[in-house]
């Protein structure tokens, strides 16, 4: 057993004076805020990982006057459930981010885009805009923000689906490049953060990038909000440092026969217990936008992967072909092995396509099905296949 | 000639919501809160007062889930399948609803009280099982809980 443990954080949660910051990053120039942000190598939470700073930047140098800052709260990743805690407990947070981004690349305008199952969020968050938009007066800001309801499409979390959809179309993602930091919602220039990514650059303007980086690894910096569920004793959300291996993870949430973690979501990867001491969770292992899954003993991995790729097949937005046929015809493989119709070498066969549809597909969803697909396969085949 | 029933509520949604094409959604959303879905008429009349197609505007509303297009309940019970959810116990909520309210996984009870259907993961998988009733999520559900819930709305 390892010594090491799993060390708590308190940032993300932490009760503190937005208008404070805000009131900083003001007499702020731009530049440096998106400097700020690139030196604390924060990484996007929401699953991809890509720079912050980054995408700041790159938005930033855009000429157009009008350009926005989206807010993607569209969290509907199965076992992700810290967008919504988050936007309960501190949504002045949330929206201070916003207008950090705002500010560090000249948009006027934000959109926050609120997965439809999180209606019942609204009224508490129309009521802290409404400070907002106060204390923006205040500070002679004219930055504003708009929530948009979404209304049950899991797609419309990958970033260009969700232009799509505020724009009143299908949410359908579109092909890239260009990426949305040239032309995004609207076709303007766009920076979409996660709800978690946009209060740790609130953390970030108000302790400094050095604080941030204190915490975490060299590939994975900072802290991380998990949502932990399945075979656990600790349901629930805990923000944690990043760089810990799975194994310690199970031994903080396990419930002593734990024999795989998904680390992040439908999309993500199954890790079983062999590789738990190896594989450490951050963008050097397995990313995770947040989503751990604890299976014991008990479970079937077969039922796993069934419930995984009929979510997919249900939420393909069917635009593209690899994903749209692949995803139905993965189902149906693995129940075909299951019921015997085919030999367990079919199981080559469907993982070959779950890797067509990784190059194939349009956007992540089609591309991360052979995630969970490939690692359920390879370490519980005996369970799909008998 | 054909004539034409003003629709008073797509009408007045659209003023609300504007005519452009990012209303639409707005406008379809609210559509459902008070119709409990998306009749034929109701959106032929939104595309004629977007200036949309009407096969666009289905189109649009029929990508999205939340969006019905079939007549649904006053209460539309949306029971949580995906995996933590189906580990702790999903099955047994839903047969429970279905004794209960006497209806399959799909339906709409006669009277167009109540619609029982599955949906994807709703985010509270730390407090499985989990079910929207319309907007309002119940978690850590069990047959003697969701009875009880269900007492309460079929008073109301």
């Amino acid at each position: 057993m390892s010594d090491k443990h799993v060390k708590r954080v308190d940032l993300i949660f932490e009760k503190i004076k937005c208008r404070d910051v805000l009131k900083k990053i003001i007499d702020m120039e731009p530049e440096a805020i998106c400097q700020e942000v690139l030196d604390s190598d924060l990484k996007g939470r929401g699953g991809a990982g890509f720079p912050t700073g980054l995408k700041w930047r790159f938005t930033s140098k855009e000429k157009d006057p009008i350009k926005y800052v989206v807010c993607n709260a569209d969290e509907g990743e199965p076992g992700t459930f810290k967008d919504r805690e988050i936007l309960d407990q501190v949504p002045g947070k949330v929206f201070c981010g916003m207008a950090i981004a705002g500010r560090a690349v000249g948009a006027k305008m934000g959109y926050v885009y609120l997965r439809g199952e999180y209606k019942f969020l609204i009224p508490k968050l129309n009521e802290e805009l409404i400070k907002f938009h106060r204390t923006m007066d205040e500070f002679n800001q004219n930055f504003r923000i708009q929530i948009c309801l979404g209304s049950g499409a899991y797609i419309c979390g990958e970033e260009s689906a969700l232009f799509e959809s505020i724009e009143g179309k299908r949410g359908e993602p579109r092909n890239k490049p260009p990426y949305p930091t040239t032309s995004g919602l609207f076709g303007k220039p766009t920076v979409i953060n996660n709800v978690e990514t946009l209060v740790h650059t609130v953390m970030i303007m108000k302790y400094g990038a050095a604080h941030f980086k204190e915490l975490g690894t060299k590939d994975s910096r900072g802290s991380k909000v998990f949502s932990v569920s399945g075979d656990t004793p600790k349901a629930g959300i805990f923000e944690l440092e990043l760089g810990m291996s799975v194994d310690e993870f199970v031994q903080e949430f396990g419930d002593g026969d734990t024999k795989a973690v998904q680390v992040g979501g439908a999309s993500g990867f199954c890790v079983p217990r062999k590789k738990f001491d190896e594989t450490i969770i951050g963008f050097e292992g397995v990313p995770t936008g947040g989503s751990m899954k604890l299976f014991n003993s008990t479970r079937s991995m077969y039922n796993v992967l069934h419930n995984y790729l009929d979510f997919f097949t249900e939420e393909s937005c069917g635009q593209c072909t690899p994903c749209r046929v692949g995803c139905q015809q993965l189902l149906k493989g693995v129940e075909a092995v299951k019921r015997g119709d085919k030999n367990s070498k079919y199981l080559d066969e469907l993982v070959k396509l779950a890797k067509t549809m990784k190059r194939a597909s349009k956007c992540g969803l089609g591309q991360s099905v052979g995630n969970a697909f490939g690692s359920i396969v390879e370490n519980f085949k005996e369970e799909i296949i008998y | 000639m054909e004539t034409i029933i003003e629709n008073e509520l797509v009408k007045e949604l659209a003023n609300k919501h504007g005519r452009t094409r990012e209303s639409l959604i707005p406008i379809l959303q609210d559509l459902v809160v008070n119709n409990r879905f998306l009749s034929k008429q109701d959106m032929v009349d939104v595309a004629r007062e977007l200036d949309l197609s009407a096969a666009d505007v289905y189109g649009t509303a029929t990508f999205y889930t939340f969006l019905d297009t079939e007549p649904r309940g006053k209460y539309i019970i949306r029971i949580c399948k995906t995996i933590s959810c189906a580990m702790k116990g999903k099955n047994e909520i839903l047969s429970t609803i279905e004794e209960i309210l006497k209806l399959n996984l799909g339906e709409t009870t006669p009277d167009r009280k109540f619609s029982l259907l599955e949906t994807n993961c709703i985010g509270w998988c730390h407090k499985a099982p989990a079910m929207l009733i319309n907007d309002t999520p119940y978690t850590e559900l069990t047959p003697e809980k969701v009875t009880e819930i269900l007492r309460e709305y079929i008073k109301k």
